[in-house]
């Protein structure tokens, strides 16, 4: 072995350990490796009792979540060649662990699900099949795409900070989702999710820290789609307010 | 113990997803299960970049979608199967629209086509570079509203479960608790997806380890066309990460170490400047079909044209020409894995590329409605083959696939499971029981192995490329079914260090490896049996089609005594074999 | 995180201005006595964080704005930098406004 690197990776075993104890291997260094790669050495050439989440290590998947030194990373795509010194790789925060690096994702399926992330026509407006696809210009489309891009891998819920000190905040990814059908020109049902969007949970717990878009490693930027949802619910506000026979459009 | 559900699916990718809706929609009193080890929106669906063929432009045909896919099949698809596929592919296509999917749109709003390799027009819908990963999340996403399907993530399934000849459910372990659930179902449909990591060099997912083929397989039912194994002509070395298709449908060439079109020396046309308003030309170059390209690049690097690296030679894709603007707007994945995983942009540099290990054309041998031999069991996706792709698939025929015969299955099963309610609780309890035990004697409390699971799994990996990949032949194959014959003995000394039942994913690689040992084993042997060169199974001492003996699909059944070939004709409708040509 | 710590210094200083207000409406007695504390050193020193927290808000307060204001101009967005530049220029028209108010007359 020539160059070798150091990670010092979080252990929990339910059954066996009280507590999480932190456990150092080295492995080899390659250039071209990322984490995930040394992780899997890890499990297939010295400790076969490592557990992690991992597929398609090309950075769509959205298993392979890691906190890489306290900052939420996708591993296949942090390279083992922009560190120094040993690398602590931890289960990304905020949620509770299962074991080792696996975390439990059950919150954030339910809170999905709570913005009804599918589209919602009005009774009687669905269009049939045979009438074709519904038209949609590219200018439309670009209106809600980078919300679409939204791969959940979790690395938002890790960043936000009111996730951590309040975790029934609905969260970055299931807002920008709900926001993503919301801003579709095929989508009615705005009315219907903003039962969950714009509640306590919702945006307004918001403070606009910025943290989940800075780690989002597909560039969906969270905190825009949740500022735009407080904007659009405020002038919904404010229509009702101020034009209380009108109906908001 | 046991819970129960009238359709249990196993596997919550694109086929999964597509038939659970299916059966949602057909019968909503209906209650579906998906079985999924791992969250639905990590399925290999995903990965998949440049598109989904459906006829939808006027200036296109039906026909020429069946007559692009038989021909691109190298005649081995079954042509009733092919027809309904086209037949139904645009409604689907124009359903999953309505699902939300984000598809890449002409300027009137009418969804857009782009050309692929093998099909003679632009019919392949896409949603930028990313299409497997928004159909697969669109299909997750408006899952969710249906309140009959409920979901078993990371469930690992590990054996179907059968009983008076019929399929009546399956035992998957739970990952989060160990314990193996014994699901019972009036139907059962297997969407597991493929194959690819039996090979080292593949742009499948590590989930791709072809477990619902290893357990239909066990239950009796054949695997059909197994030896064909599609290599994408452009992957990226090393990582195997792939590098679309769309690619060169939009324009990008393929180049040797001169800089020099390879492709013109192999039959596949004429080359046409990049500049030429004509370029690319469908079915010719580097729009040919990806096992001839795939071919070709063996042919190339044997003369000694491509340019050695450190993870084997490679060739060069080449994109400059497009242009910024258009490689940001049409193949932005492309762009964005070319610079983290090839550390070049793709603006300024042409990417190094190789084939690699791709699509599993065989699976679980099934009818048109996706039920196989065994009544109560359904496949759809990659893990079924009905067959449309026959020895060869054409890109952006699979995700169309999933939905058409995914929806299918749905629906097949569904009017399975309504005529047939009655199950045999007690003895499919004992089952799961037993299965339970299976796996804690075996695995979990096993003791006393050396062999490593990777140690097999990379021995496993090398003896499949080196006897089983683009070329073949009776001496290489031979060796490769004696090697995965000793690397099943040693299996049976297998070392296991964990012992929890809590996420023990070293307990799910070995089952894994277990499944894949005897994907690999029906590959080796199906490809032995076929004394013939077709489509993307190239044996250098038959290098000839031979429609008199192999015009018929190869059925691998597992026996005690190990893989029993049989075969089974090809359904031939309206188009006799023909010579398969390209660039004319 | 800092950002929303220095919208405190904003909101406290703030509520200093309503304070000067409140004097102002006593009299002229009672509002020069509160100018007579501001201009006390350790008022000027507070004066300087304030402002320097006030500062700090609004430069970031504005490079975040592109995230909120989103405009297409037919399929390309219009780039952050500019729905950023406007506020600051924005921000440069009403300071010269209000320095001519203050200064010019």
């Amino acid at each position: 072995m020539d160059k070798t690197m150091e990670l010092e990776i979080f252990r929990y075993r339910p059954e066996q350990d009280s507590e999480p104890t932190f456990q150092t291997y080295e492995v080899p260094f390659h250039t071209e490796w990322v984490i995930l790669d040394a992780v899997n050495y890890i499990k297939d050439e010295i400790d076969g009792t490592l557990s992690y989440r991992w597929s398609c290590r090309m950075g769509v998947c959205g298993s392979c979540g890691m906190m890489v030194n306290g900052v939420p990373k996708l591993t296949c795509a942090a390279f083992l060649k922009d560190y120094t010194g040993k690398i602590r790789i931890e289960p990304l925060e905020g949620f509770p662990v299962e074991r080792d690096l696996i975390f439990s994702m059950d919150d954030f399926i339910a809170k999905l699900k709570s913005v009804k992330p599918w589209i919602i026509r009005k009774e009687g407006e669905d269009k049939p099949l045979e009438e074709g696809e519904y038209l949609q210009t590219p200018r439309q489309l670009v209106e809600y795409q980078q919300y679409t891009m939204c791969i959940n891998c979790m690395l938002c819920y890790a960043a936000c900070p009111v996730y951590a000190h309040d975790n029934t905040f609905l969260g970055p990814a299931a807002i920008a989702l709900g926001q993503r059908y919301n801003m579709d020109s095929r989508d009615q049902g705005r009315d219907q999710r903003q039962e969950a969007i714009a509640s306590h949970e919702g945006i307004w717990q918001c403070t606009f820290v910025g943290e989940c878009s800075a780690v989002c490693p597909k560039d969906v930027d969270p905190a825009g789609a949740i500022q735009r949802a407080k904007v659009a619910s405020t002038i919904d506000y404010f229509k009702e307010l101020l034009l209380p026979w009108g109906k908001k459009s | 113990m046991s819970v129960r559900h009238d359709v249990v699916i196993v596997g919550g990718g694109g086929a999964g997803l597509r038939a659970a809706i299916a059966i949602a929609e057909t019968n909503p009193s209906l209650s579906v299960a998906v079985v999924s080890k791992v969250y639905p929106m990590r399925s290999h669906t995903v990965a998949a970049e440049g598109g989904a063929a459906a006829v939808i432009k006027d200036n296109d045909s039906l026909e020429d979608h069946f007559r692009d896919t038989v021909g691109g099949s190298d005649w081995l698809a079954d042509q009733d199967a092919v027809e309904l596929f086209v037949n139904e592919a645009p409604a689907e296509m124009i359903q999953l629209e309505h699902w939300g999917c984000p598809w890449s749109r002409e300027p009137d709003g009418t969804v857009a086509v782009r050309p692929f390799g093998g099909m003679n027009i632009e019919r392949t819908w896409f949603a930028s570079d990313k299409t497997g990963f928004h159909m697969l999340h669109a299909l997750y996403q408006t899952s969710l509203k249906y309140s009959p399907i409920v979901s078993y993530d990371e469930s690992f399934a590990t054996k179907i479960l059968v009983e008076n000849g019929r399929c009546q459910g399956v035992s998957a372990l739970d990952l989060r608790t160990g314990k193996v659930e014994t699901i019972l179902a009036s139907a059962l449909i297997l969407c597991t997806g493929g194959a690819g990591r039996v090979f080292p060099f593949t742009t499948n997912g590590a989930i791709n380890t072809g477990d619902g083929m290893a357990m239909a397989y066990r239950a009796g039912v054949p695997l059909k066309d197994m030896e064909f194994i599609q290599y994408h002509p452009t992957g990226l070395p090393g990582t195997g990460i792939l590098i679309t298709e769309a690619s060169r449908g939009e324009g990008g060439i393929l180049v040797n170490k001169d800089g020099y079109r390879y492709l013109q020396d192999y039959d596949l046309g004429k080359p046409v400047q990049v500049t030429d308003p004509e370029h690319p030309v469908k079915k010719s170059m580097e729009l040919g079909p990806r096992d001839r390209l795939s071919q070709a690049f063996v042919k190339e690097m044997e003369r000694g044209r491509t340019i050695p690296g450190p993870h084997g030679d490679f060739v060069l894709l080449d994109l400059r020409h497009l242009g910024e603007k258009k490689i940001d707007k049409k193949l932005p994945f492309v762009r964005e894995l070319a610079k983290n995983y090839a550390g070049i942009d793709p603006v300024y540099e042409p990417i190094p590329v190789r084939p690699v290990i791709h699509y599993i054309m065989g699976g679980v041998d099934t009818d048109t409605d996706s039920a196989t031999s065994l009544l109560g069991l359904f496949a759809a996706g990659e893990v079924a083959c009905v067959s449309i792709n026959g020895a060869n698939r054409l890109g952006s025929n699979s995700l169309t696939e999933l939905l058409v015969f995914g929806a299918r299955a749905g629906r097949a099963a569904a009017i399975f499971a309504t005529q047939n309610p009655d199950l045999d609780v007690e003895a499919l309890e004992k089952q799961g029981a037993d299965e339970q035990d299976r796996i804690a004697r075996d695995f979990i409390r096993k003791e006393g192995g050396t062999e490593r699971i990777a140690t097999l799994r990379r021995e496993m990996n090398e003896t499949m490329e080196s006897g089983a990949g683009i070329y073949r032949s009776e001496r290489s194959l031979r060796d490769t079914c004696d090697k995965l014959m000793e690397l099943r003995q040693r299996f049976s000394n297998l070392l296991i260090e964990d012992r929890s039942l809590t996420f023990n994913t070293e307990l799910t690689s070995a089952l894994e490896l277990d499944f894949m040992l005897d994907v690999a084993l029906a590959i080796g042997q199906s490809a032995l049996a076929r004394t013939e060169s077709r489509g993307s199974h190239q044996r250098t001492d038959h290098p000839d089609r031979d429609d008199e003996n192999f015009l018929k699909h190869s059925l691998a059944f597992h026996t005690d005594d190990g893989v029993r070939i049989g075969y089974k004709d090809v359904v031939i409708t309206k188009w006799p074999p023909q010579e398969r040509v390209y660039g004319k | 995180m800092v950002r929303e710590l220095t919208s405190v210094g904003v909101a406290g200083y703030s509520v200093f201005l309503l304070y000067l207000v409140y004097r102002l409406g006593q009299g002229s007695e009672a509002y020069d006595a509160a100018i007579g504390l501001i201009m006390s050193p350790a008022s000027i020193a507070l004066h300087l964080i304030a402002l320097v927290l006030a500062l700090y808000h609004t430069v970031t307060w504005f490079n975040v704005t592109p995230k909120v204001i989103v405009i297409h101009l037919g399929e390309e967005r219009v780039p952050a930098f500019m729905i950023a530049g406007a506020h600051y220029a924005g921000w440069l028209a009403v300071s010269m406004i209000v320095a001519w108010a203050v200064l010019g007359t």
